[in-house]
Protein backbone atom coordinates (compact mmCIF):
# COMPACT_ATOMS: atom_id res chain seq x y z
CA UNK A 1 0.00 0.00 0.00
CA UNK A 2 1.30 3.64 -0.86
CA UNK A 3 0.64 6.31 1.84
CA UNK A 4 1.03 9.22 -0.72
CA UNK A 5 0.78 9.76 -4.30
CA UNK A 6 4.16 9.12 -6.35
CA UNK A 7 5.66 12.37 -8.28
CA UNK A 8 6.63 12.72 -11.36
CA UNK A 9 9.77 13.38 -10.91
CA UNK A 10 11.02 10.48 -9.13
CA UNK A 11 13.25 8.11 -10.91
CA UNK A 12 11.98 4.71 -10.44
CA UNK A 13 14.30 1.94 -9.44
CA UNK A 14 13.96 0.44 -6.02
CA UNK A 15 10.56 1.34 -6.52
CA UNK A 16 9.78 0.34 -10.05
CA UNK A 17 6.85 -2.43 -8.50
CA UNK A 18 5.19 -0.05 -6.28
CA UNK A 19 1.65 0.44 -7.21
CA UNK A 20 1.49 -3.13 -9.27
CA UNK A 21 -1.39 -5.29 -8.00
CA UNK A 22 0.01 -7.73 -5.09
CA UNK A 23 3.21 -5.76 -5.60
CA UNK A 24 4.69 -7.91 -2.66
CA UNK A 25 3.60 -11.52 -4.12
CA UNK A 26 6.34 -13.32 -5.83
CA UNK A 27 4.15 -13.84 -8.92
CA UNK A 28 4.57 -10.53 -9.14
CA UNK A 29 8.44 -10.53 -8.55
CA UNK A 30 9.31 -13.18 -10.91
CA UNK A 31 7.20 -11.54 -13.50
CA UNK A 32 9.22 -8.26 -13.52
CA UNK A 33 12.36 -9.25 -13.64
CA UNK A 34 12.21 -11.21 -10.30
CA UNK A 35 15.33 -13.05 -9.15
CA UNK A 36 17.05 -12.62 -12.49
CA UNK A 37 20.01 -11.01 -11.04
CA UNK A 38 20.74 -13.57 -8.62
CA UNK A 39 20.19 -15.97 -11.54
CA UNK A 40 23.16 -13.93 -13.04
CA UNK A 41 25.11 -13.56 -9.75
CA UNK A 42 25.33 -16.98 -9.20
CA UNK A 43 26.77 -17.28 -12.48
CA UNK A 44 29.52 -14.97 -11.67
CA UNK A 45 33.00 -15.71 -9.06
CA UNK A 46 31.87 -13.50 -6.06
CA UNK A 47 35.23 -11.08 -6.50
CA UNK A 48 33.17 -9.96 -9.99
CA UNK A 49 29.91 -9.24 -7.84
CA UNK A 50 31.51 -7.09 -5.49
CA UNK A 51 33.41 -5.03 -8.09
CA UNK A 52 29.92 -4.61 -9.67
CA UNK A 53 28.66 -3.01 -6.79
CA UNK A 54 31.82 -1.15 -6.37
CA UNK A 55 31.33 0.22 -9.88
CA UNK A 56 28.23 1.13 -9.08
CA UNK A 57 29.30 3.45 -6.21
CA UNK A 58 26.62 2.36 -3.81
CA UNK A 59 26.68 3.43 -0.71
CA UNK A 60 25.62 2.84 2.73
CA UNK A 61 21.56 3.78 2.71
CA UNK A 62 21.05 3.69 6.52
CA UNK A 63 22.96 6.89 7.69
CA UNK A 64 26.34 6.36 7.31
CA UNK A 65 27.24 6.46 3.75
CA UNK A 66 29.87 3.86 3.49
CA UNK A 67 30.63 2.46 0.03
CA UNK A 68 28.89 -0.50 0.29
CA UNK A 69 31.32 -2.53 -2.13
CA UNK A 70 33.97 -1.68 -0.23
CA UNK A 71 32.83 -3.04 2.73
CA UNK A 72 31.43 -6.39 1.37
CA UNK A 73 35.55 -6.63 0.22
CA UNK A 74 36.10 -6.44 4.01
CA UNK A 75 34.87 -10.13 4.63
CA UNK A 76 37.55 -12.83 4.73
CA UNK A 77 35.40 -14.89 2.74
CA UNK A 78 37.73 -17.93 2.83
CA UNK A 79 37.10 -18.11 6.56
CA UNK A 80 36.66 -21.05 8.03
CA UNK A 81 33.87 -19.94 10.19
CA UNK A 82 30.10 -19.31 8.69
CA UNK A 83 29.87 -16.07 7.19
CA UNK A 84 26.44 -14.47 7.98
CA UNK A 85 24.04 -11.34 6.18
CA UNK A 86 22.00 -8.81 8.51
CA UNK A 87 19.68 -6.84 7.17
CA UNK A 88 19.26 -3.42 9.32
CA UNK A 89 15.70 -2.77 9.74
CA UNK A 90 15.53 -1.14 12.81
CA UNK A 91 14.19 2.14 10.69
CA UNK A 92 14.53 4.52 14.55
CA UNK A 93 16.02 7.58 13.07
CA UNK A 94 13.15 10.25 13.43
CA UNK A 95 12.42 11.63 10.04
CA UNK A 96 12.59 8.21 7.94
CA UNK A 97 9.84 6.15 6.82
CA UNK A 98 11.15 4.65 3.91
CA UNK A 99 12.21 0.81 4.62
CA UNK A 100 9.00 0.43 5.96
CA UNK A 101 7.31 1.14 2.66
CA UNK A 102 10.91 -1.03 0.68
CA UNK A 103 9.65 -3.85 2.53
CA UNK A 104 5.94 -3.47 2.22
CA UNK A 105 5.65 -3.19 -1.36
CA UNK A 106 8.21 -5.26 -2.46
CA UNK A 107 9.96 -7.51 -0.39
CA UNK A 108 11.18 -9.50 -2.53
CA UNK A 109 13.53 -7.35 -3.94
CA UNK A 110 14.94 -7.17 0.09
CA UNK A 111 15.71 -10.99 -0.29
CA UNK A 112 17.19 -11.23 -3.47
CA UNK A 113 20.03 -8.55 -2.49
CA UNK A 114 20.98 -10.42 0.49
CA UNK A 115 21.09 -13.88 -1.76
CA UNK A 116 23.38 -11.89 -4.09
CA UNK A 117 25.19 -10.38 -0.77
CA UNK A 118 25.32 -14.17 0.19
CA UNK A 119 27.24 -15.51 -2.80
CA UNK A 120 29.61 -12.21 -2.81
CA UNK A 121 31.25 -13.72 0.68
CA UNK A 122 30.24 -17.61 0.72
CA UNK A 123 27.47 -16.78 3.38
CA UNK A 124 24.56 -19.35 3.91
CA UNK A 125 22.33 -17.61 6.24
CA UNK A 126 20.90 -14.08 7.16
CA UNK A 127 19.00 -12.11 9.32
CA UNK A 128 16.49 -9.45 8.34
CA UNK A 129 16.21 -7.52 11.82
CA UNK A 130 12.63 -5.64 11.72
CA UNK A 131 11.67 -2.89 14.38
CA UNK A 132 9.43 -4.53 17.31
CA UNK A 133 6.67 -1.20 16.02
CA UNK A 134 6.98 -2.93 12.33
CA UNK A 135 5.41 -5.96 13.33
CA UNK A 136 3.16 -6.11 10.16
CA UNK A 137 6.11 -6.03 8.03
CA UNK A 138 7.63 -9.08 9.76
CA UNK A 139 4.49 -10.74 8.79
CA UNK A 140 4.56 -9.67 5.07
CA UNK A 141 8.65 -10.32 5.26
CA UNK A 142 7.58 -13.86 6.54
CA UNK A 143 4.89 -14.32 4.09
CA UNK A 144 7.33 -13.47 1.65
CA UNK A 145 10.03 -15.72 3.05
CA UNK A 146 7.68 -18.78 2.78
CA UNK A 147 6.75 -18.12 -0.92
CA UNK A 148 10.82 -18.12 -1.42
CA UNK A 149 10.94 -21.09 -0.17
CA UNK A 150 8.65 -22.81 -1.53
CA UNK A 151 9.69 -21.50 -5.22
CA UNK A 152 12.97 -22.78 -4.73
CA UNK A 153 14.12 -19.04 -4.26
CA UNK A 154 15.85 -19.60 -0.64
CA UNK A 155 16.72 -23.13 0.94
CA UNK A 156 19.10 -25.97 -0.45
CA UNK A 157 20.51 -25.72 -3.82
CA UNK A 158 18.81 -22.49 -4.84
CA UNK A 159 17.24 -22.91 -8.52
CA UNK A 160 20.14 -25.82 -8.90
CA UNK A 161 23.05 -23.05 -8.91
CA UNK A 162 24.28 -25.34 -5.62
CA UNK A 163 23.83 -22.31 -3.32
CA UNK A 164 22.28 -22.99 -0.07
CA UNK A 165 21.02 -19.65 1.69
CA UNK A 166 18.16 -19.76 4.75
CA UNK A 167 16.75 -16.42 5.60
CA UNK A 168 14.86 -15.37 8.75
CA UNK A 169 13.09 -12.23 10.14
CA UNK A 170 13.38 -11.46 13.78
CA UNK A 171 11.80 -8.96 15.41
CA UNK A 172 13.44 -6.13 17.89
CA UNK A 173 11.38 -4.93 20.72
CA UNK A 174 11.81 -0.83 20.71
CA UNK A 175 15.17 -0.04 20.72
CA UNK A 176 16.61 3.49 18.59
CA UNK A 177 20.21 2.48 19.56
CA UNK A 178 19.70 -1.48 18.23
CA UNK A 179 19.91 0.43 14.27
CA UNK A 180 23.49 1.37 15.34
CA UNK A 181 25.29 -2.13 13.81
CA UNK A 182 27.19 -3.30 16.53
CA UNK A 183 23.93 -2.91 18.94
CA UNK A 184 22.03 -4.36 16.62
CA UNK A 185 24.25 -7.66 16.79
CA UNK A 186 24.20 -7.71 20.59
CA UNK A 187 20.44 -7.26 20.03
CA UNK A 188 20.24 -10.05 17.65
CA UNK A 189 21.77 -12.31 19.90
CA UNK A 190 19.50 -11.79 22.87
CA UNK A 191 21.38 -8.89 25.16
CA UNK A 192 20.22 -5.38 25.37
CA UNK A 193 21.50 -3.17 22.54
CA UNK A 194 24.47 -2.08 23.72
CA UNK A 195 27.41 -0.95 20.93
CA UNK A 196 30.56 -3.07 20.90
CA UNK A 197 33.60 -1.72 21.09
CA UNK A 198 35.76 -1.77 17.23
CA UNK A 199 37.79 -3.02 15.54
CA UNK A 200 37.34 -5.40 15.36
CA UNK A 201 34.44 -4.52 12.54
CA UNK A 202 31.05 -6.68 11.72
CA UNK A 203 33.10 -7.85 9.03
CA UNK A 204 35.43 -9.92 10.29
CA UNK A 205 33.38 -10.68 13.54
CA UNK A 206 29.91 -9.41 13.30
CA UNK A 207 26.55 -12.02 14.16
CA UNK A 208 28.02 -14.89 16.54
CA UNK A 209 30.76 -13.58 16.42
CA UNK A 210 31.54 -14.42 12.65
CA UNK A 211 32.12 -12.40 9.33
CA UNK A 212 28.96 -10.24 9.05
CA UNK A 213 28.04 -8.30 5.97
CA UNK A 214 25.23 -5.66 7.45
CA UNK A 215 23.81 -2.84 5.43
CA UNK A 216 20.33 -1.06 5.83
CA UNK A 217 17.18 -2.54 3.94
CA UNK A 218 17.64 0.39 1.49
CA UNK A 219 21.16 -0.70 0.54
CA UNK A 220 20.60 -4.38 0.10
CA UNK A 221 17.38 -3.34 -2.00
CA UNK A 222 19.40 -1.64 -4.33
CA UNK A 223 21.52 -4.48 -5.35
CA UNK A 224 19.54 -6.83 -7.57
CA UNK A 225 19.06 -3.81 -9.81
CA UNK A 226 22.80 -3.00 -10.01
CA UNK A 227 23.87 -6.85 -10.87
CA UNK A 228 20.50 -6.61 -13.47
CA UNK A 229 21.62 -3.54 -15.50
CA UNK A 230 25.13 -3.54 -14.65
CA UNK A 231 26.80 -1.05 -11.73
CA UNK A 232 27.21 1.37 -14.16
CA UNK A 233 24.18 2.48 -14.91
CA UNK A 234 23.49 2.71 -11.75
CA UNK A 235 25.76 4.99 -11.19
CA UNK A 236 24.86 6.76 -13.78
CA UNK A 237 21.91 7.83 -12.30
CA UNK A 238 23.47 9.72 -9.51
CA UNK A 239 26.35 12.25 -9.31
CA UNK A 240 30.05 10.83 -9.63
CA UNK A 241 31.20 9.08 -6.18
CA UNK A 242 27.12 8.87 -5.47
CA UNK A 243 25.74 6.34 -7.81
CA UNK A 244 22.11 5.74 -8.02
CA UNK A 245 18.71 7.13 -6.22
CA UNK A 246 18.26 7.62 -2.45
CA UNK A 247 14.39 7.35 -1.25
CA UNK A 248 13.82 10.36 0.10
CA UNK A 249 11.43 11.16 3.01
CA UNK A 250 9.61 14.60 2.78
CA UNK A 251 8.29 15.41 6.26
CA UNK A 252 7.33 18.93 8.35
CA UNK A 253 6.11 21.80 7.06
CA UNK A 254 5.23 20.85 3.69
CA UNK A 255 2.54 20.52 1.22
CA UNK A 256 2.48 17.10 -0.10
CA UNK A 257 4.93 15.34 2.52
CA UNK A 258 5.95 11.33 1.42
CA UNK A 259 7.97 8.97 0.48
CA UNK A 260 9.98 9.27 -3.12
CA UNK A 261 12.93 8.03 -5.13
CA UNK A 262 15.08 10.67 -6.05
CA UNK A 263 18.35 10.49 -8.31
CA UNK A 264 21.29 11.21 -6.07
CA UNK A 265 22.27 15.06 -6.47
CA UNK A 266 18.63 15.75 -6.91
CA UNK A 267 18.53 20.25 -6.38
CA UNK A 268 16.80 20.86 -2.78
CA UNK A 269 15.03 23.46 -3.64
CA UNK A 270 13.44 21.52 -6.89
CA UNK A 271 12.71 18.77 -4.51
CA UNK A 272 11.36 21.23 -2.11
CA UNK A 273 9.10 22.92 -4.35
CA UNK A 274 8.32 21.00 -7.06
CA UNK A 275 8.27 17.68 -4.96
CA UNK A 276 7.10 18.23 -1.99
CA UNK A 277 4.53 21.17 -3.28
CA UNK A 278 6.65 23.69 -1.71
CA UNK A 279 6.15 25.10 2.30
CA UNK A 280 2.84 24.61 3.54
CA UNK A 281 0.69 27.73 3.99
CA UNK A 282 2.88 29.57 1.51
CA UNK A 283 5.13 30.18 4.36
CA UNK A 284 9.22 30.68 4.20
CA UNK A 285 11.94 28.22 5.33
CA UNK A 286 13.78 28.65 8.38
CA UNK A 287 15.50 25.33 8.75
CA UNK A 288 16.52 21.96 6.99
CA UNK A 289 17.44 18.79 8.28
CA UNK A 290 18.50 16.89 5.17
CA UNK A 291 19.02 12.98 6.80
CA UNK A 292 17.08 12.19 10.39
CA UNK A 293 17.44 14.20 13.23
CA UNK A 294 21.58 13.42 13.74
CA UNK A 295 22.20 15.84 10.82
CA UNK A 296 23.18 19.15 11.58
CA UNK A 297 20.60 21.55 10.57
CA UNK A 298 20.74 23.69 7.54
CA UNK A 299 19.24 27.63 6.98
CA UNK A 300 17.26 28.84 4.26
CA UNK A 301 20.22 30.64 2.99
CA UNK A 302 22.72 27.52 3.64
CA UNK A 303 20.49 25.53 1.66
CA UNK A 304 20.60 27.86 -1.80
CA UNK A 305 22.83 25.48 -4.68
CA UNK A 306 22.28 22.25 -2.36
CA UNK A 307 21.82 19.36 -4.19
CA UNK A 308 20.56 16.10 -2.19
CA UNK A 309 24.00 14.08 -1.82
CA UNK A 310 26.99 13.15 0.34
CA UNK A 311 29.13 15.62 -0.85
CA UNK A 312 26.61 18.53 -1.05
CA UNK A 313 25.81 18.01 2.65
CA UNK A 314 29.00 17.68 3.58
CA UNK A 315 30.39 20.63 2.09
CA UNK A 316 27.66 22.55 3.73
CA UNK A 317 29.03 20.47 7.32
CA UNK A 318 26.02 18.51 7.64
CA UNK A 319 25.00 14.73 6.63
CA UNK A 320 22.44 13.27 3.47
CA UNK A 321 22.04 10.74 6.39
CA UNK A 322 19.22 8.64 6.25
CA UNK A 323 16.83 10.33 3.70
CA UNK A 324 14.35 11.78 6.39
CA UNK A 325 14.14 15.13 5.61
CA UNK A 326 12.60 17.60 8.18
CA UNK A 327 11.17 21.26 6.78
CA UNK A 328 10.46 23.71 9.32
CA UNK A 329 9.21 27.17 8.24
CA UNK A 330 9.72 30.13 9.54
CA UNK A 331 7.39 29.68 12.61
CA UNK A 332 8.76 27.03 13.79
CA UNK A 333 10.36 27.21 17.48
CA UNK A 334 13.94 26.11 17.21
CA UNK A 335 14.59 25.88 20.95
CA UNK A 336 11.81 23.62 20.79
CA UNK A 337 12.99 21.73 17.69
CA UNK A 338 15.97 21.59 19.85
CA UNK A 339 14.92 20.19 23.09
CA UNK A 340 12.94 17.81 21.36
CA UNK A 341 15.74 16.47 19.39
CA UNK A 342 17.09 16.37 22.75
CA UNK A 343 14.35 14.43 24.49
CA UNK A 344 14.87 11.68 21.76
CA UNK A 345 18.29 11.56 22.05
CA UNK A 346 18.00 11.44 26.27
CA UNK A 347 15.46 8.39 26.26
CA UNK A 348 17.39 6.37 23.66
CA UNK A 349 21.29 6.64 25.37
CA UNK A 350 21.81 3.25 26.32
CA UNK A 351 23.82 4.70 29.04
CA UNK A 352 26.71 2.54 28.45
CA UNK A 353 28.96 5.56 27.63
CA UNK A 354 29.05 8.63 29.99
CA UNK A 355 29.51 11.17 27.70
CA UNK A 356 25.89 10.35 26.16
CA UNK A 357 24.19 9.02 28.74
CA UNK A 358 24.83 12.32 31.20
CA UNK A 359 24.80 14.34 27.99
CA UNK A 360 22.23 14.19 26.49
CA UNK A 361 19.92 14.11 29.94
CA UNK A 362 22.30 17.12 31.22
CA UNK A 363 21.54 19.00 27.74
CA UNK A 364 17.61 17.70 28.14
CA UNK A 365 17.03 19.68 31.47
CA UNK A 366 18.92 22.48 30.35
CA UNK A 367 16.74 22.92 26.81
CA UNK A 368 13.73 22.75 28.87
CA UNK A 369 14.24 25.03 31.33
CA UNK A 370 15.33 27.55 28.71
CA UNK A 371 12.09 26.54 26.88
CA UNK A 372 10.02 27.25 29.44
CA UNK A 373 11.20 30.37 29.81
CA UNK A 374 13.96 30.31 32.89
CA UNK A 375 17.34 30.25 31.02
CA UNK A 376 20.13 32.47 31.66
CA UNK A 377 22.08 34.13 29.44
CA UNK A 378 25.07 30.96 30.38
CA UNK A 379 22.91 28.27 29.12
CA UNK A 380 23.13 29.01 25.64
CA UNK A 381 27.28 29.03 25.62
CA UNK A 382 26.85 26.09 28.41
CA UNK A 383 24.64 23.67 25.58
CA UNK A 384 27.20 24.57 22.97
CA UNK A 385 29.77 23.66 24.94
CA UNK A 386 28.41 20.15 26.79
CA UNK A 387 27.48 19.18 23.05
CA UNK A 388 31.10 20.01 21.62
CA UNK A 389 31.97 17.95 24.88
CA UNK A 390 30.22 14.50 23.63
CA UNK A 391 31.84 14.66 20.24
CA UNK A 392 33.85 11.93 19.08
CA UNK A 393 34.24 10.75 22.88
CA UNK A 394 31.24 7.72 22.98
CA UNK A 395 31.89 4.02 21.12
CA UNK A 396 28.67 4.67 18.69
CA UNK A 397 27.42 7.16 17.32
CA UNK A 398 24.45 8.35 19.69
CA UNK A 399 26.22 10.61 21.24
CA UNK A 400 27.42 12.83 18.07
CA UNK A 401 23.83 12.06 17.02
CA UNK A 402 22.14 14.13 20.04
CA UNK A 403 25.33 16.91 19.70
CA UNK A 404 25.47 17.86 15.84
CA UNK A 405 21.79 18.87 15.75
CA UNK A 406 22.72 20.77 18.57
CA UNK A 407 25.51 22.57 18.14
CA UNK A 408 24.24 23.84 14.67
CA UNK A 409 20.61 24.94 15.93
CA UNK A 410 22.79 26.98 18.64
CA UNK A 411 25.37 28.71 16.27
CA UNK A 412 22.74 29.33 13.57
CA UNK A 413 19.91 30.38 15.53
CA UNK A 414 21.54 31.92 18.38
CA UNK A 415 18.70 35.03 18.62
CA UNK A 416 16.31 32.74 19.58
CA UNK A 417 17.28 31.78 22.11
CA UNK A 418 18.18 35.44 23.22
CA UNK A 419 14.63 35.78 22.77
CA UNK A 420 13.59 33.17 24.91
CA UNK A 421 15.76 35.42 27.65
CA UNK A 422 12.79 37.69 27.38
CA UNK A 423 10.70 36.56 30.38
CA UNK A 424 8.44 35.35 27.69
CA UNK A 425 7.86 31.25 27.65
CA UNK A 426 8.19 30.90 23.81
CA UNK A 427 8.25 34.49 21.24
CA UNK A 428 7.65 32.15 18.40
CA UNK A 429 4.85 30.04 19.59
CA UNK A 430 1.50 31.52 21.19
CA UNK A 431 -0.29 28.18 22.24
CA UNK A 432 0.73 24.63 23.49
CA UNK A 433 3.44 23.88 25.82
CA UNK A 434 6.06 21.19 25.47
CA UNK A 435 4.43 17.71 26.52
CA UNK A 436 7.06 16.89 29.18
CA UNK A 437 7.13 13.21 30.11
CA UNK B 1 3.42 -22.62 31.36
CA UNK B 2 1.29 -23.31 28.35
CA UNK B 3 0.76 -21.44 25.26
CA UNK B 4 -1.56 -21.31 22.27
CA UNK B 5 -0.31 -23.92 19.87
CA UNK B 6 0.18 -20.99 17.07
CA UNK B 7 2.44 -19.18 19.78
CA UNK B 8 4.44 -22.48 20.87
CA UNK B 9 4.56 -23.11 16.87
CA UNK B 10 6.15 -19.89 16.27
CA UNK B 11 8.90 -20.45 19.54
CA UNK B 12 9.75 -23.75 18.04
CA UNK B 13 10.61 -21.97 14.65
CA UNK B 14 12.34 -19.16 16.64
CA UNK B 15 14.44 -21.95 18.47
CA UNK B 16 15.70 -23.42 15.22
CA UNK B 17 16.27 -20.27 13.54
CA UNK B 18 19.84 -19.48 15.24
CA UNK B 19 23.12 -21.00 14.84
CA UNK B 20 23.47 -24.43 17.16
CA UNK B 21 24.24 -23.00 20.74
CA UNK B 22 23.38 -19.52 19.97
CA UNK B 23 19.36 -20.04 20.74
CA UNK B 24 19.78 -16.40 23.25
CA UNK B 25 19.25 -15.26 20.04
CA UNK B 26 15.14 -16.35 20.81
CA UNK B 27 14.97 -14.43 23.91
CA UNK B 28 13.72 -11.31 22.84
CA UNK B 29 11.21 -12.17 20.35
CA UNK B 30 9.94 -15.46 22.62
CA UNK B 31 9.48 -12.50 25.34
CA UNK B 32 7.31 -10.08 22.72
CA UNK B 33 5.14 -12.57 21.08
CA UNK B 34 4.17 -14.25 24.53
CA UNK B 35 4.04 -10.62 25.59
CA UNK B 36 1.03 -10.12 22.90
CA UNK B 37 -1.30 -13.04 23.99
CA UNK B 38 -0.91 -12.85 27.81
CA UNK B 39 -0.79 -9.13 27.63
CA UNK B 40 2.62 -8.55 30.17
CA UNK B 41 6.08 -10.37 30.96
CA UNK B 42 5.46 -11.68 34.46
CA UNK B 43 7.70 -13.45 36.33
CA UNK B 44 6.42 -16.91 35.71
CA UNK B 45 7.13 -15.91 31.78
CA UNK B 46 10.62 -14.83 32.40
CA UNK B 47 11.75 -18.18 34.26
CA UNK B 48 10.07 -20.17 31.25
CA UNK B 49 11.72 -18.21 28.35
CA UNK B 50 14.81 -18.67 30.62
CA UNK B 51 14.41 -22.60 30.82
CA UNK B 52 13.83 -23.00 27.03
CA UNK B 53 16.90 -20.66 26.01
CA UNK B 54 19.13 -21.89 28.63
CA UNK B 55 19.67 -18.82 30.40
CA UNK B 56 19.14 -17.31 34.07
CA UNK B 57 15.92 -15.59 34.96
CA UNK B 58 18.46 -12.72 35.78
CA UNK B 59 19.79 -12.94 32.28
CA UNK B 60 16.24 -12.43 30.75
CA UNK B 61 14.98 -9.86 33.47
CA UNK B 62 18.17 -7.62 32.31
CA UNK B 63 17.63 -8.11 28.87
CA UNK B 64 13.80 -6.94 29.43
CA UNK B 65 14.52 -3.32 31.58
CA UNK B 66 16.13 -2.16 28.35
CA UNK B 67 13.69 -2.54 25.34
CA UNK B 68 10.50 -0.47 25.59
CA UNK B 69 7.91 -2.24 24.03
CA UNK B 70 8.60 -4.94 26.90
CA UNK B 71 6.46 -4.47 29.92
CA UNK B 72 5.90 -5.87 33.42
CA UNK B 73 2.49 -4.43 33.77
CA UNK B 74 -0.80 -4.81 32.05
CA UNK B 75 -1.62 -2.24 29.10
CA UNK B 76 -4.87 -1.47 28.30
CA UNK B 77 -6.71 -3.68 25.41
CA UNK B 78 -6.05 -0.84 23.27
CA UNK B 79 -2.44 0.60 24.03
CA UNK B 80 -2.65 4.03 22.30
CA UNK B 81 0.71 5.24 21.21
CA UNK B 82 1.22 9.22 20.11
CA UNK B 83 4.52 10.15 18.78
CA UNK B 84 5.59 13.81 19.56
CA UNK B 85 8.91 13.31 17.90
CA UNK B 86 9.91 15.98 15.85
CA UNK B 87 7.95 15.19 12.27
CA UNK B 88 5.24 14.64 14.45
CA UNK B 89 5.69 17.76 16.21
CA UNK B 90 5.93 19.87 13.18
CA UNK B 91 2.23 18.46 12.59
CA UNK B 92 0.99 19.37 16.57
CA UNK B 93 1.43 15.91 17.48
CA UNK B 94 2.26 17.10 21.22
CA UNK B 95 -0.97 18.75 21.01
CA UNK B 96 -2.63 15.58 19.56
CA UNK B 97 -0.70 13.69 22.31
CA UNK B 98 -2.58 16.57 24.92
CA UNK B 99 -5.97 15.69 23.34
CA UNK B 100 -5.49 11.79 23.91
CA UNK B 101 -4.62 12.11 27.71
CA UNK B 102 -7.62 14.61 28.19
CA UNK B 103 -10.07 12.36 26.03
CA UNK B 104 -9.55 9.35 28.08
CA UNK B 105 -8.26 10.89 31.31
CA UNK B 106 -5.39 9.19 31.88
CA UNK B 107 -1.57 10.26 31.52
CA UNK B 108 1.79 8.56 30.32
CA UNK B 109 1.88 4.97 30.77
CA UNK B 110 -1.13 4.64 32.83
CA UNK B 111 -4.36 2.25 32.40
CA UNK B 112 -8.28 3.23 32.52
CA UNK B 113 -10.20 1.88 35.14
CA UNK B 114 -11.33 -0.32 32.98
CA UNK B 115 -8.89 -1.48 31.29
CA UNK B 116 -10.28 -0.78 27.66
CA UNK B 117 -7.23 2.02 26.94
CA UNK B 118 -3.49 2.92 27.74
CA UNK B 119 -1.40 6.16 26.39
CA UNK B 120 2.17 6.63 25.65
CA UNK B 121 3.93 9.19 24.42
CA UNK B 122 6.48 7.45 21.82
CA UNK B 123 9.10 8.29 20.20
CA UNK B 124 9.59 8.24 16.11
CA UNK B 125 7.27 5.62 14.99
CA UNK B 126 8.19 5.67 11.38
CA UNK B 127 5.29 7.09 9.72
CA UNK B 128 6.94 10.82 9.62
CA UNK B 129 5.82 11.02 6.18
CA UNK B 130 2.08 10.65 7.02
CA UNK B 131 2.65 13.14 10.57
CA UNK B 132 1.13 12.74 12.93
CA UNK B 133 0.64 9.65 13.64
CA UNK B 134 -0.19 6.92 15.98
CA UNK B 135 -0.19 3.47 16.82
CA UNK B 136 -2.74 1.94 18.40
CA UNK B 137 -1.24 -1.63 19.54
CA UNK B 138 0.54 -2.60 16.05
CA UNK B 139 -2.39 -0.67 14.37
CA UNK B 140 -0.99 2.29 12.15
CA UNK B 141 -2.91 5.51 12.00
CA UNK B 142 -1.73 8.44 10.07
CA UNK B 143 -2.80 12.17 9.38
CA UNK B 144 -4.84 11.68 12.80
CA UNK B 145 -6.71 14.75 13.97
CA UNK B 146 -7.82 15.10 17.23
CA UNK B 147 -11.77 14.24 15.83
CA UNK B 148 -10.44 12.02 14.19
CA UNK B 149 -8.94 10.27 16.91
CA UNK B 150 -12.14 10.93 18.85
CA UNK B 151 -13.82 8.62 16.27
CA UNK B 152 -11.28 5.90 16.30
CA UNK B 153 -11.32 5.74 20.25
CA UNK B 154 -14.88 5.69 20.41
CA UNK B 155 -15.19 2.98 17.88
CA UNK B 156 -12.80 0.47 20.11
CA UNK B 157 -14.93 1.40 23.05
CA UNK B 158 -17.93 0.23 21.52
CA UNK B 159 -16.07 -3.32 20.22
CA UNK B 160 -17.64 -6.07 22.25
Amino acid sequence: MLFNEPSPLETKVLTRRFGLPNSASIDTYLATEGYQAFLKAAKMKPEEIIAEVKVSNLRGRGGAGFPTGMKWGFVPRTSSKPKYIVVNGDESEPGTCKDRVLIENDPHQLIEGVLIAGLSVDAHAGYIYIRGEYRYLIEVMEKALAEAYEKGWLGKNIQGTGFDFDLYAHTGAGAYECGEESALLESLEGKRGIPRIRPPFPAVAGAFQCPTILNNVETFCAVPAILRDGGAAFAALGIPKSGGTKMTCLTGHINKPGVYELKLGFPVKQMIEEVGGGIRHGKKLKAFIPGGSSCPVLTAAEVEGATMDYDSMASRKTMLGSGGVIIMDEDTCMVKAALRIMRFYAHESCGWCIPCREGTTWLKKILMRFHDGQGTRTDIDLIGDIAKNMLGRTFCPLGDAAAMPTISIVEKFRQEFEDHLNGKPCPYEHSGSMVTV
Amino acid sequence: MTFSAQLEARFDKLLKSYPPGRQRSAMIPMLLYAQDEIGQITGELVNEVATRIGVTPLQVNEVLSYYSMLHTKPLGKYHVQVCTNISCLLHDGDKLYEHACRKLGIGHKEVTADGEFSIEEVECIGACSWAPAIQVNYDFHHHVTPEKLDQLLDGLRKKP
